[in-house]
């Protein structure tokens, strides 16, 4: 066990993130939680999976959904999970900077695919009158597809505080584990999307 | 910023220390208290019932009223009072079992007793109002037509408790994996922390069902959604298996750690190492496992089909394979030992067969045929309390009279614990043996009332009378927790004389540090290793050092009163919008917390070398 307590010793090792014991701490813990999310969002997709076709005389999946929109939220969230491997790449590495500067494009590609959701919802509720309250299959679209909106929301309000508060400091070993669980959360949050856009999208367009 | 002096402190400066307070002990017995108090709750509302049930069509409390007795009993036993028991449990004994310090994410664990205690109060607040009335499980439809706020409570409770236990789940997890002595390897590790680990599991798979399952209801009763109205296509079936694939294993997640605390008892008073440690191991991940399987045996009458049914029925009848494993395990640990008698031993020998019976009964209700005639009626009363009570409670007790004083550094007081033990143990049986036979002569579960002459009389009144026998069981050992208090004998710190563990090996009560060298582990039982070559103590692992530690904090509990005052403003802003205002207030204090603690940074502090040298061990 190293007895320098400094968070910010003369030169930092690689791989900050996990020098210090919190760090281990932190990721580990992450990991455990994400199992925890895992079995959350089973269940919304269980439940959705029930209910998608009880849609009370409303729109059905096929009216519904259209690919285009769908396709460019795909992109944003893949590529931004893509971009936030390039900014731990450059945490391990020590390069702040650059760090910083990946983590804001990803940042920018997460707020582009919230707005492209918000768009997507507003109008599905306009266009279509399909709404939380309208059937239970509407109150499970929203559930499943909004509870991932949440995450993508909170992931971003994380990332953004994240940054403002370190933009003066630099890396450290005591904010070094924090942007390294940010991106562990941010590729888990892609990949329940990827499973949104197979079974709710793909499969809604064919069934 | 040392704590360790120990000059009187003022009242406040005390208070402050138990608000704040990151130490896993002191959670702990945070943890007991809070559980303890309401485990009376539950009891007295228990109580009520059976005074209820104690002669046909008593009139003592409403039809209305009875509902939501046995509701509240059954939600308040289960969320309020046996799980924070054993989490406090786990939490002032895993670390000292493994030979560390604190736990991995001190600032959550106390994060997560503030939500399990607030969570608490808000759901028992609804006395005033109107409890929920739904059952334990809250079934929809009725939960969703049921009128008042009574099961908004219940929603706003649970998700918040529940977000308390799945945060200690993470944590415990990390704490064993991370942060173990040197030398203690995983098949080192005692069976309490195996069995901590395995239910710290279990939480995490099950809890975020039950997040989701309240989620909808929420959604349902406030906000107009339709998972559950089949107006609109809903399905209320999606509750009963959300519910249950939390449910069942939520019965796990009570029994594991108890079987945790057996497996540390008998060995230590029998004198011999604990029989089979390998398959008692294996046989917990095991149970751990299979818990996941079934949980639609408590659904067989709801129509799955005969294949589903049959799936079920079999995965659940294979559950009795590793728990049989256990029992002989137990057994063949005493055998031959030189067994010593007290009262935690005496709850433990108490748990075998009471246990064993309510595992014969399960068996039956997992045979999908007859389970229809069982089903909803007295039998699965007797079943369950069998099971829950024999085990979960009967190995809190053990747990509490075995490590009291390590807890407390006082041993209870023994003519006072066998008082208790025998008055509850008989209570206990006379409660509900009998109520397998009520149950298949046609009494049904969450009846108000029962007509005489119907050959249920005599067997409710000896139910009833059983259940006064539980009270003055559980009134004595208050009394004896009183009395210990005041006047009890002091522990050693290897308060047995023959423990086999870590945690003898430190003073009684622990020091906030617990360990001031960690200890080298060589093997299973690591102290009675070093008893058997003639060493006094544990060789030490590393230099007298110093040691870090996490600083106190406020913040877990203002978050939580944060998430209250927004529970309360979400329950009752379906009548009134302006309630939205104590939705948004609550989230914003919430998340001003969570601020503070991600921008202000808190590097915890250290005790000093010449600290540690001063004080001694």
């Amino acid at each position: 066990m190293s007895h320098d307590h400094s968070i910010d010793p003369k030169s930092m090792p690689k791989d900050p993130s996990k020098a210090t014991t919190e760090g281990k701490h932190k990721f580990m813990g992450l990991w455990i939680f994400l199992g925890g999310e895992t079995v959350l969002f089973a269940c919304l997709f269980g439940t959705y999976l029930a209910l998608r076709n009880s849609n009370a005389g409303g729109p059905t999946t096929q009216e519904l959904y259209g690919l285009g929109l769908v396709f460019l939220m795909t992109v944003l969230l893949l590529t931004s999970s893509l971009t936030s491997v390039y900014a731990i790449y450059h945490m391990k590495n020590n390069d702040f900077k650059k760090m910083q500067l990946w983590m804001g494009i990803t940042a920018l590609l997460g707020i582009g695919f919230l707005a492209c959701e918000i768009y997507e919802f507003a109008h599905y509720i306009h266009g279509y009158g399909f709404t939380f309250r309208s059937s239970a299959f509407g109150s499970s679209f929203y559930a499943l597809v909004g509870f991932h909106g949440g995450h993508v929301a909170f992931g971003l309000s994380w990332i953004i505080t994240l940054m403002v508060r370190n933009a003066k400091r630099g890396l450290d070993l005591y904010n070094a584990p924090k942007f390294n669980t940010f991106a562990l959360y941010w590729h888990f949050i892609d990949v329940v999307w990827v499973f949104i856009f197979t079974v709710v999208y793909l499969m809604g367009m064919v069934s | 910023m040392g704590m360790t002096s120990a000059q009187k402190r003022g009242f406040g400066a005390t208070l402050w220390d138990w608000l704040t307070t990151v130490d896993h002990k002191k959670i702990g017995i945070l943890y007991l208290a809070g559980g303890g108090f309401f485990f009376l709750l539950g009891g007295l509302e228990a109580v009520i019932i059976r005074i209820q049930l104690m002669s046909p069509e008593n009139n003592f409390i409403s039809a209305g009223l009875y509902n939501e007795m046995i509701t509240m009993h059954g939600t308040t036993m289960i969320f309020l009072a046996a799980m924070p028991i054993l989490l406090g449990l786990m939490n002032f004994i895993m670390p000292l079992q493994i030979g560390a310090r604190d736990v991995a994410f001190p600032f959550l664990n106390s994060l997560g007793f503030w939500l399990f205690l607030f969570g608490g109060v808000l759901l028992n607040l609804s006395w005033f109002t109107g409890a929920p009335d739904a059952g334990w499980t809250n079934y929809a439809p009725l939960s969703i037509q049921s009128p008042g706020h009574g099961i908004d409570f219940y929603i706003m409770g649970l998700q918040l408790s529940g977000a308390g236990t799945l945060m200690g789940g993470i944590n415990f997890i990390v704490t064993i994996v991370l942060m173990r002595a040197p030398g203690m390897t995983y098949m080192r590790m005692p069976l309490f922390t195996w069995t901590t680990f395995v239910a710290s599991i279990l939480i995490l798979f099950a809890f975020p069902a039950l997040t989701v399952g309240l989620f909808l209801m929420m959604f349902d009763r406030m906000f107009g959604s339709a998972f559950f109205d089949a107006a609109l296509g809903g399905n209320a079936v999606i509750w009963q298996h959300l519910f249950w694939i939390f449910g069942h294993p939520e019965v796990y997640i009570l029994i594991l750690p108890v079987f945790g605390v057996f497996s540390e008892v008998f060995p230590t008073f029998a004198k011999k190492r604990l029989f089979g440690y390998t398959a008692m191991v294996f046989a917990t991940f095991l149970i751990a496992f299979l818990g996941f399987m079934v949980w639609a045996h408590h659904m067989f009458t709801v129509g799955l089909g005969p294949v589903a049914n049959s799936i079920f029925a079999v995965a659940t009848m294979a559950i009795a394979v590793p728990t049989g494993i256990k029992i002989f395990n137990w057994l063949f640990t005493l055998w031959g030992g030189s067994i010593k008698i007290n009262t935690a031993m005496l709850w433990s020998l108490a748990f075998i067969p009471s246990f064993t019976i309510g595992g014969m009964t399960g068996v039956m209700l997992a045979s999908a045929v007859a389970d229809y005639q069982y089903h909803d009626s007295y039998f699965v009363i007797g079943h369950f309390h069998y099971v829950i009570v024999g085990g979960t409670v009967f190995g809190i007790l053990a747990g509490l009279h075995y490590w009291w004083p390590k807890m407390f550094g006082k041993y209870l007081h023994e003519g006072l614990g066998q008082i208790s033990f025998w008055t509850f143990f008989v209570g206990f049986h006379l409660t509900f043996f009998i109520q397998h036979f009520l149950g298949l002569m046609g009494m049904p579960r969450r009846y108000w009332v029962f007509l005489e002459n119907q050959g249920l009389d005599t067997g409710n009144l000896i139910s009833s009378i059983g259940a006064f026998f539980m009270s003055f069981g559980v009134i004595v050992f208050l009394i004896n927790i009183i009395y210990t208090t005041i006047k009890g004998k002091k522990a050693p710190r290897d308060a047995w004389g023959s423990g086999r563990t870590l945690e003898w090996t430190i003073s009684s009560p622990p020091v906030h540090y617990n360990f001031k060298q960690l200890p080298l582990v060589r093997g299973l039982d690591p102290l009675w290793i070093e008893k058997t070559e003639g060493n006094e103590k544990m060789t030490p692992a590393e230099p007298v050092d110093e040691i870090h530690m996490p600083n106190g904090s406020i913040l877990p509990l203002i978050m939580t009163i944060g998430f209250t005052i927004a529970s309360y403003g979400f329950i009752y802003q379906t009548g009134n919008k302006y309630w939205l205002i104590a939705v948004y207030s609550g989230i914003a204090i919430a998340l001003i917390c969570m601020l503070t603690r991600s921008l202000k940074d808190d590097h915890g502090h250290h005790i000093s070398k010449e600290e540690l040298e001063r004080v001694g061990d």
